[in-house]
C-alpha cells in the first residue's frame, strides 16, 4: 500500500470518524462526572434527596450507560470501520450514511439518559433506555454496521486477518442480543423470572462478550503493527476466538439466583472454561509484544494498548474467579462484581479505544493533537485511576462479602466497613474523570481545528476570482 | 478462515446455540408457569399483588431501587429442628434431658434420635424442617427465593448489590407502613448509619390547614419540619411502601420445604 493510498482510505473515514469520536468523548466526559458524583452519594446521603435525579438509582445506571453505549460503543464502532478500511485497503463509500446514523446514535444516548432521570429506566441492569432510545441506537448501529460489512466485503485485499473475525463477530452480535432484550423485556414482556435471564444473558453478551471482541480485533491489529512482529499466531488466535465466542457467551446467570438450577450451573461451567482462550490470549500478547523490536512505547498508543491487554486479562480472571464456588459464595451481591465490570470496561476497553483513536485521529484528519504531552499525562491518570478504583472496590468486596456470610455481624457494619474503600474508589473516579478531561481537549480541540480549516477552504473558495474557462464558458 | 460466509455462518451457529440456552430454553420450561400449591395448605401460591403494590413496582424501578437492594433471598440447606410441644408428666426429666441435647441444625436421623430420647422421657415433641445460611439467620426470610416469587412481576427486580438489605421478605419483616413511610422520608430517623439517601422527593412539605392531616409523618426529635408545616406522602410514596408491604416470602413450597411456625396460643 503506498503512502497515498493509505492516506486516501484515511481521508474517506474522516468525517464519520469525527462525528463518532467527538460523541464519544462528550459521553466519556458526562459518564465519569455522573460516576463521581453516584459515588458521593455515599458520602453525604443526606444532600441528595430532594430531586428525583440527585439520587444513586439513577446516577448510577446513567454513569454506567453513559460510559457503556455513550462511549465503548461508538468508539468501538469508528475504530472497526477505520481498521476494516485499512485491512481491506479498501476506502469508505457513502460517508454519509454513517456520519448521519452517528449523529442518531447520540441522540438515542441523549434521550436515554434523559430517560433515566425522569424515571423511565427498564429497571434492568445495563438495558436501562427506554424504548425510544433504544430504537435510535438500534437502527444507527444496523447503519454502521452495514457499511462497515460492505466495506469489508468490498474490499480489495482478499485476505482476512484475525482482527477481521473478532470485528465481524462483534457487529453480528450487537443486533441480535439488542433485539432480543429490547422485544422481550420491554417491548413485549416475557413472564416472571425468563425476563431477568434474558437480561442477564443480554448483559453479559455486551459487557464481556462484545467488549471483549472489539478490544481484542483492535489490540490485534495494533500490537503486531507497533512491535513490528506478526500475530503469534493465527492458529493460536483462531482457537482464542472460537473458545471466547463460545464460552462467553454461554453465561451470565449468577449462582444462587431464584431460576432453575440448570441456569447459574451452565453459565458457572462455561465461566470456568473461559480459563483456555484466556490463556491462549495471554500467550498471543506475549509472543507477539515480549522482546520485539518495534517502536518504544513512550506513553503513547502503544502502551496504552499493552495496558489495555493486561487489564483485560486480570479482568477475565476476576471474572473466572467468581465462578469458583469458595470466591463466588463469598463476592456474591458485593462490590467486587461492580470492579471487574469497571476494569472490562474502562481499564481494558476505553483505554485500548484511547490508544487506538490516538494513532487513527490525526491520521484520519490531517492534523496533529494541540497537546501531545497530555496523552501521556492521560495514560498515567486513567491507568492510576482504574488501578485505585479497582483494587479498592475488589478488596472492599471481599470484606463486605465475609462481613455478609457471617450471621452474626450486624448488616450494617457490612456497609460501614465499606466506606473507606468507597473513599478510595471516588479518589479513583476523579482521577479518571480528570484523563477523561484531557481526552475530550484533545479530541474537541481537532473537531474545533478540523472545523476551521473547512470554513478556511470554503472562504478561500467563494471569494477566489473564477477561473477564465469557465468565465468565457 | 479466508471466507467471510464462513465465519458468518459459524458465528451466526455459536450465537443460536447461546440464545437457545438462554433465552429460548427459559422461556419453554418457565413462560406457561402456573400458580403453585402450599405445602400441607389448600392455598396456592403466589397471588397476584394489589393494585396500589403494582403501581409501587413501578416506582421502585423507575427509582433504580434495585442498584443498592436485592430481592434473592440464599439459603445453604435444610436442617431438622427439634421442638418440644409439651413437657409431659415428668417435666424436670425433660428439662434435664433437653440441656444435654442439641435441638438445632440435625440432619434427619439425628433429629429421629433426639425425639426418640425425649419421648422415651415422657415428653412430646415436634420435628421442623428448617432452612439455614447467613440470610435467613438474619431474619431477612424463612427460604430462599423462587421463581414462583416472581410470577406476577413486571418488571421484574431482582438486583446484584447488596448496599442496603435484601428485601425479598420485608413485608413480613418490616411491616409497618408509618415506619416504611418515616425511613424513606429520613432513614437516619429509623436506622441510625443509613447510608440510603432520603427520599424526600416523594413527600411534600406543606402548610397545615385547618387540621393535620391524617396521613402526616409522625417525625421523631431532630427530623421535625419547621413549626406550622407538615410533611405528607404524595401517591408514588404510599405505592412503593405497599409494593414493599406486599413482598413476602414466607410460605413453604415443594421447591423451598420447610415447617411454618405457628404462633403459640397465649
Amino acid at each position: 500500500m503506498t503512502e497515498n493510498q493509505s492516506n486516501q482510505i484515511d481521508a474517506s473515514c474522516r468525517v464519520p470518524l469525527l462525528v463518532l469520536f467527538g460523541g464519544a468523548a462528550l459521553w466519556l466526559v458526562v459518564g465519569s462526572v455522573l460516576a463521581l458524583a453516584a459515588s458521593l452519594t455515599f458520602h453525604m446521603p443526606d444532600k441528595f434527596g430532594d430531586c428525583p435525579w440527585g439520587t444513586y438509582g439513577h446516577l448510577q445506571p446513567a454513569a454506567d450507560d453513559a460510559l457503556l453505549y455513550g462511549f465503548c460503543i461508538p468508539a468501538g464502532l469508528g475504530v472497526a470501520l477505520w481498521i476494516f478500511a485499512r485491512l481491506g485497503q479498501t476506502p469508505l463509500r457513502g460517508a454519509l450514511v454513517p456520519v448521519v446514523a452517528a449523529h442518531l446514535w447520540h441522540v438515542g444516548v441523549l434521550v436515554g439518559l434523559v430517560g433515566i432521570f425522569v424515571g423511565d429506566s427498564t429497571g434492568f441492569q445495563w438495558l436501562e433506555f427506554p424504548r425510544g432510545g433504544s430504537a435510535l441506537l438500534f437502527f444507527a448501529y444496523l447503519l454502521i454496521g452495514l457499511w462497515a460489512l460492505m466495506n469489508f466485503s468490498g474490499r480489495r485485499d482478499s485476505g482476512m486477518f484475525p482482527s477481521h473475525w473478532f470485528l465481524v463477530a462483534a457487529l453480528f452480535l450487537f443486533p441480535w442480543i439488542y433485539s432480543t432484550a429490547n422485544i422481550l423485556i420491554v417491548g413485549w414482556p416475557v413472564r416472571g423470572v425468563v425476563q431477568a435471564v434474558i437480561a442477564w444473558w443480554f448483559g453479559n453478551n455486551l459487557v464481556f462478550v462484545w467488549t471483549s471482541l472489539v478490544g481484542l480485533g483492535t489490540a490485534f491489529y495494533f500490537l503486531p503493527k507497533f512491535s513490528g512482529r506478526p500475530l503469534q499466531t493465527y492458529f493460536y488466535a483462531l482457537f482464542a476466538f472460537w473458545t471466547l465466542l463460545f464460552f462467553g457467551s454461554m453465561r451470565g446467570v449468577p449462582s444462587g439466583a431464584p431460576v432453575p438450577a440448570w441456569l447459574p450451573t451452565l453459565s458457572s461451567l462455561s465461566s470456568l472454561l473461559l480459563i483456555v482462550p484466556i490463556l491462549a490470549i495471554a500467550i498471543i500478547g506475549w509472543k507477539t509484544v515480549v522482546g520485539a523490536a518495534g517502536q518504544e512505547c513512550k506513553g503513547g498508543s502503544f502502551c496504552m494498548i499493552k495496558f489495555g491487554f493486561v487489564a483485560f486479562v486480570l479482568s477475565a480472571l476476576l471474572l473466572i474467579a467468581q465462578a469458583c464456588p469458595v470466591i463466588g459464595r463469598l463476592t456474591q451481591f458485593t462490590w467486587f462484581s461492580a470492579a471487574q465490570t469497571q476494569l472490562q470496561l474502562y481499564g481494558f476497553f476505553a483505554i485500548t479505544m484511547f490508544g487506538a483513536i490516538y494513532h487513527i485521529l490525526p491520521r484520519a484528519v490531517g492534523i496533529e493533537f494541540a497537546f501531545p504531552k497530555f496523552i501521556r499525562v492521560q495514560h498515567w491518570l486513567a491507568m492510576l485511576g482504574i488501578f485505585v478504583f479497582v483494587a479498592s472496590l475488589a478488596v472492599g468486596g471481599v470484606e463486605q462479602g465475609m462481613k455478609l456470610s457471617d450471621p452474626n455481624i450486624a448488616f450494617a457494619d457490612s456497609t460501614k466497613a465499606m466506606l473507606p474503600f468507597l473513599r478510595a474508589s471516588t479518589t479513583g473516579l476523579l482521577l479518571i474523570l480528570v484523563a477523561n478531561l484531557l481526552f475530550a481537549l484533545n479530541i474537541f480541540v481537532m473537531i474545533l481545528a478540523w472545523k476551521w480549516s473547512v470554513a478556511k477552504t470554503v472562504f478561500a473558495f467563494v471569494i477566489s476570482p473564477l477561473n477564465k474557462t469557465e468565465v468565457k464558458a | 478462515m479466508k471466507n467471510g460466509f464462513v465465519i458468518f455462518v459459524s458465528v451466526f451457529a455459536v450465537l443460536f446455540f447461546s440464545w437457545s440456552a438462554f433465552v429460548l430454553g427459559p422461556q419453554l420450561q418457565l413462560g406457561g408457569a402456573k400458580q403453585v400449591p402450599v405445602l400441607n395448605s389448600a392455598e396456592v401460591y403466589p397471588r397476584s399483588r394489589p393494585g396500589e403494590a403494582n403501581q409501587g413496582l413501578q416506582v421502585y424501578r423507575a427509582n433504580g431501587c434495585s442498584a443498592c437492594h436485592t430481592e434473592q433471598v440464599q439459603q445453604d440447606g435444610v436442617a431438622c429442628e427439634v421442638v418440644l410441644s409439651s413437657a409431659g408428666k415428668n417435666p424436670s426429666v425433660v428439662s434435664n434431658l433437653l440441656s444435654t441435647l442439641n435441638l438445632r441444625g440435625l440432619s434427619q436421623e439425628e433429629a429421629q434420635a433426639v425425639a426418640d430420647k425425649i419421648t422415651a422421657g415422657g415428653g412430646k415433641v415436634e420435628t421442623h424442617i428448617v432452612a439455614v445460611g447467613p440470610d435467613i439467620t438474619r431474619g431477612w426470610g424463612l427460604r430462599h427465593s423462587v421463581t414462583e416469587d416472581f410470577l406476577y412481576d413486571n418488571v421484574v427486580q431482582l438486583g446484584s448489590l447488596r448496599i442496603g438489605p435484601d428485601l425479598a421478605d420485608v413485608g413480613a419483616r418490616l411491616a409497618d407502613a408509618n415506619w416504611q413511610l418515616l425511613h424513606l422520608y429520613a432513614p437516619k430517623s429509623v436506622v441510625k448509619d443509613s447510608l440510603m439517601p432520603p427520599f424526600r422527593y416523594l413527600f411534600e412539605t406543606r402548610k397545615i390547614g385547618d387540621a393535620p392531616s391524617p396521613d402526616a409523618l409522625n417525625l421523631p426529635p431532630g427530623f421535625t419540619s419547621p413549626a406550622g408545616y407538615e410533611v405528607v406522602p404524595k401517591p408514588a410514596a404510599k405505592e412503593l411502601v405497599a409494593y414493599l408491604l406486599s413482598l413476602h416470602a414466607d410460605v413453604p413450597l415443594y421447591d423451598a420445604p420447610f415447617t411454618p411456625v405457628v404462633a403459640a396460643k397465649p
